[in-house]
């Protein structure tokens, strides 16, 4: 959290239309209120990344981004940044909320020839699906830049049992 | 020559021989005709034509355009046969019959019906390499495995047959091979766990002849452990299932989505299988045969001759589907039956086609790491085997361990773009990819039809090096080395063209058609067409006079990485916009551009 200041300049260029229509993004929606277990969550309980002045974000971000890497990147980009046939997806978490990015994910949508697949049976995709959650937040707010984050905090031993219980 | 080739077919039907494709070789033979989309059997790519040649290429304009009505990625080239052409797209595999003595007026249109659903499962967008054509019939392989039968003339359906199932992750990119009585057949699917495959369907009625898979009991791979070789040894009993652990195999990717040759002569066709699923190593230990594997297969029966496999036990989606060139030439001092083929890997190997013998396997970007080369020595343990570098093997690092600094990327150092080869210089034109990654492998689980990957990377232009993406290089194959090479911005995904005017075509992502001197590669044109290539150029005359016809239209892996643009995370946090983006330079489209001499 550590710029407010510049995330709220650089939602002007990398919000949606829209998104630009509102005023800049209300803090409450991303901003880390509590931590459970090394799970970050806002005021409104619902899941976000946490980013310390030193670059190190938590495990879930750095998580979604190799669950992105592996499952959404072939057709929506490195990054969030979108390909020559896919949407970008770096601004979905907030453009759609945590419910609609959900519904997406789990049922897919299709728009002519332009097709999301449904990721519903998918565990590679649903045990993290709040961890690709966080982590394109922190991308569509410019909280983290392109690539790898190079540092990060541990997995939790809950996040851990949690995970292994999930991929079975 | 007319006479020759009615002579030829009377023989063949007097015999009763199964040879209802001398229309299709006579066509090949033919150079004023484009009648498969590798050129010819042997997968040169080569023109006779030399109306344009190195002394007037420059003076090359555009004759005609045409555009598809589709966006996304065209890859592949038109066909050319008695006057007419033959466009393709991507999906929904639109299929345009253009007749060239009438201002390319649309004869026919064939446009199949196909479940969207498909679209989602097929990797890295829906490109579709192209039709056939053999015996008075075109042949579509569809995204969602429909092999289609069109009358030339009219268009028709005159049969069609399923070769796969897209609710399994089991779709189609590639172009099929006609051959003899029969139209041979590959699979996609590798990143969905599809066990991949390759099946003959009779031409005439479309009825399954044979399949072999790529991986399994000997009576699938259609493997005779006495007389199929691996580097000249039996391969023995059960080799697609005794490099595997447990049930690995029946997920166990090898798909068959590249580009096909054939011998005649030989009674052979040749091709290569992709990479083992999934992409984290630890889960399928051993060396996953018959993936990444050169395979020689008999064309009556699928029975093969022989393997070569080129990356045992993948790490990196190194897939080894790129095309097989034949050519014959002296190597030792003697004229040889070869095979030469460009792997992901970044290796050059040139065999002995025949045997399967391997001649020569060396680098063909000098950025190629994960490597130090492969054993040559035929009484060693590990002949033919790469030598891996452990600083850059993921296996030996392990999962959740991200191995950085790896060359080539995972899109290798060349994917499908087909090379080009041209018997008067004896030199092969090979479109690459110059481009390194990290790769960290980690567990996933197996759910039919979803992808299954298991594998995070970040690619980004090699390091120390130009700073471009890609090379468009001259190799020589018997000495195993680049004769010349130029830098090109980003990866050169356009199959290459060599013609007897000693030009050398390709395409560039940018959307440049370029013309290069086949002797020094010194440029000789370029113009921008609307769209980025990622298609095969091709050549072919009408009324005396030489065209080059090429497809324009982004897309494909080379879409996904560069619309955005790189970053070297190597190069620290906040490094965003260091190398060019595909998007600052081009747009979607599709177009078909032809070129000519002036009047």
């Amino acid at each position: 959290m550590k710029t407010v200041n510049l995330i709220a300049t650089s939602l002007i260029a990398a919000l949606p239309l829209a998104a630009l229509a509102e005023d800049p993004v209300d803090p409450k929606l991303y901003e880390a209120a509590y931590n459970e277990d090394g799970r970050y969550f806002t005021d409104d309980d619902v899941p976000t990344f946490n980013i310390q002045e030193d670059g190190t974000v938590d495990w879930l971000t750095f998580s979604g981004f190799r669950r992105y890497h592996a499952e959404c990147h072939v057709c929506h980009g490195p990054d969030g940044e979108g390909s020559t046939y896919a949407p970008a997806v770096k601004n979905s978490s907030i453009s759609l909320g945590y419910d609609g990015f959900f519904d997406v994910v789990v049922n897919g949508r299709q728009n002519g020839n332009s097709v999301m697949p449904h990721f519903g049976e998918n565990r590679n995709v649903m045990c993290y699906l709040d961890d690709i959650y966080v982590y394109l937040k922190a991308r569509g707010l410019d909280a983290l830049p392109r690539g790898r984050p190079a540092k990060k905090e541990a997995k939790s031993d809950v996040i851990r049992e949690d995970e292994n219980a999930c991929m079975g | 020559m007319k006479k020759l080739m009615l002579l030829t077919s009377g023989i063949a039907l007097c015999a009763g021989m199964a040879t209802a494709n001398d229309d299709l070789v006579s066509q090949m033979g033919d150079s004023t005709q484009w009648a498969i989309q590798t050129g010819d059997y042997k997968n040169q790519r080569y023109s006779a034509l030399d109306q344009i040649n190195a002394e007037n290429v420059g003076d090359l304009q555009v004759a005609w355009t045409f555009s598809t009505g589709v966006l996304r990625g065209h890859e592949g080239s038109p066909l050319v046969i008695d006057d007419v052409m033959y466009v393709h797209t991507p999906f929904p595999n639109i299929v345009y019959a253009l007749d060239l003595k009438n201002e390319g007026k649309i004869i026919w249109k064939y446009e199949p019906k196909q479940d969207p659903d498909v679209i989602p499962v097929m990797c890295c967008d829906t490109v579709n390499r192209g039709v056939a054509y053999a015996d008075g019939k075109i042949f579509l392989h569809q995204a969602d495995t429909t092999v289609v039968a069109l009358d030339a003339k009219s268009g028709d359906v005159v049969w069609t047959a399923v070769n796969g199932d897209p609710s399994i992750g089991e779709t189609n990119t590639a172009t099929v091979l006609p051959v003899k009585d029969k139209i041979i057949v590959g699979i996609s699917g590798g990143e969905f766990g599809v066990r991949g495959h390759t099946t003959a369907y009779d031409m005439s009625s479309g009825e399954l002849v044979w399949r072999a898979y790529s991986m399994g009991p000997d009576s699938d791979i259609l493997a005779d452990p006495e007389n199929t070789t691996h580097l000249g040894k039996p391969v023995g009993a059960d080799s697609g299932t005794n490099t595997w652990e447990g049930d690995q195999w029946m997920i166990g990717g090898g798909t068959t989505w590249g580009w096909f040759s054939a011998d005649l002569d030989e009674n052979l066709f040749y091709y290569g299988t992709g990479n083992p699923s999934t992409w984290n190593p630890a889960q399928r230990p051993g060396d996953n045969r018959w993936s990444m594997t050169l395979m020689a297969r008999d064309i009556d029966t699928g029975v093969a001759k022989w393997f070569y496999q080129m990356t045992p036990h993948d790490e990196w989606d190194y897939d080894g589907i790129n095309e097989n060139i034949l050519t014959e030439q002296m190597i030792d001092g003697e004229e040889r039956k070869l095979l030469t083929h460009f792997d992901r890997n970044g290796l050059g190997y040139t065999l002995d086609r025949v045997s399967g013998e391997l001649l020569v396997a060396e680098k063909f970007d000098p950025v190629v790491n994960w490597t130090t080369g492969v054993d040559m020595d035929p009484a060693s343990e590990t002949y033919g085997r790469p030598a891996v570098v452990a600083q850059y093997s993921t296996a030996q690092n392990g999962e959740d361990v991200n191995t950085t600094g790896v060359c080539p990327a995972a899109l290798g150092t060349k994917d499908q773009q087909p090379a080009a080869y041209s018997p008067k210089t004896e030199m092969f034109y090979v479109p690459t990819n110059h481009v390194c990654m990290d790769y960290e492998p980690f567990r996933v689980s197996y759910t039919a039809g979803q992808p299954y990957v298991g594998a995070t990377l970040s690619m980004y232009p090699a390091p120390d090096s130009h700073g471009g993406m890609g090379n468009f290089i001259a190799w020589d194959n018997i000495n195993g080395e680049i004769k010349w090479s130029i830098p090109e911005k980003f990866s050169v995904w356009s199959g290459a063209l060599a013609t007897a005017g000693d030009v050398v075509f390709y395409g560039t992502l940018e959307g440049h058609l370029k013309a290069v001197s086949a002797d020094t590669g010194e440029e000789l044109y370029r113009f921008k067409t609307p769209s980025g290539i990622i298609g095969n150029v091709m050549t072919y005359e009408s009324a005396g006079k030489q065209y080059i016809g090429i497809l324009s239209g982004v897309g494909g892996w080379a879409g996904i990485g560069l619309a955005a643009g790189l970053t070297n995370p190597n190069d620290g946090l906040g490094a965003v916009g260091g190398y060019a983006a595909l998007s600052d330079y081009t747009a979607l489209g599709g177009q078909l551009t032809v070129f000519a001499l002036p009047d």
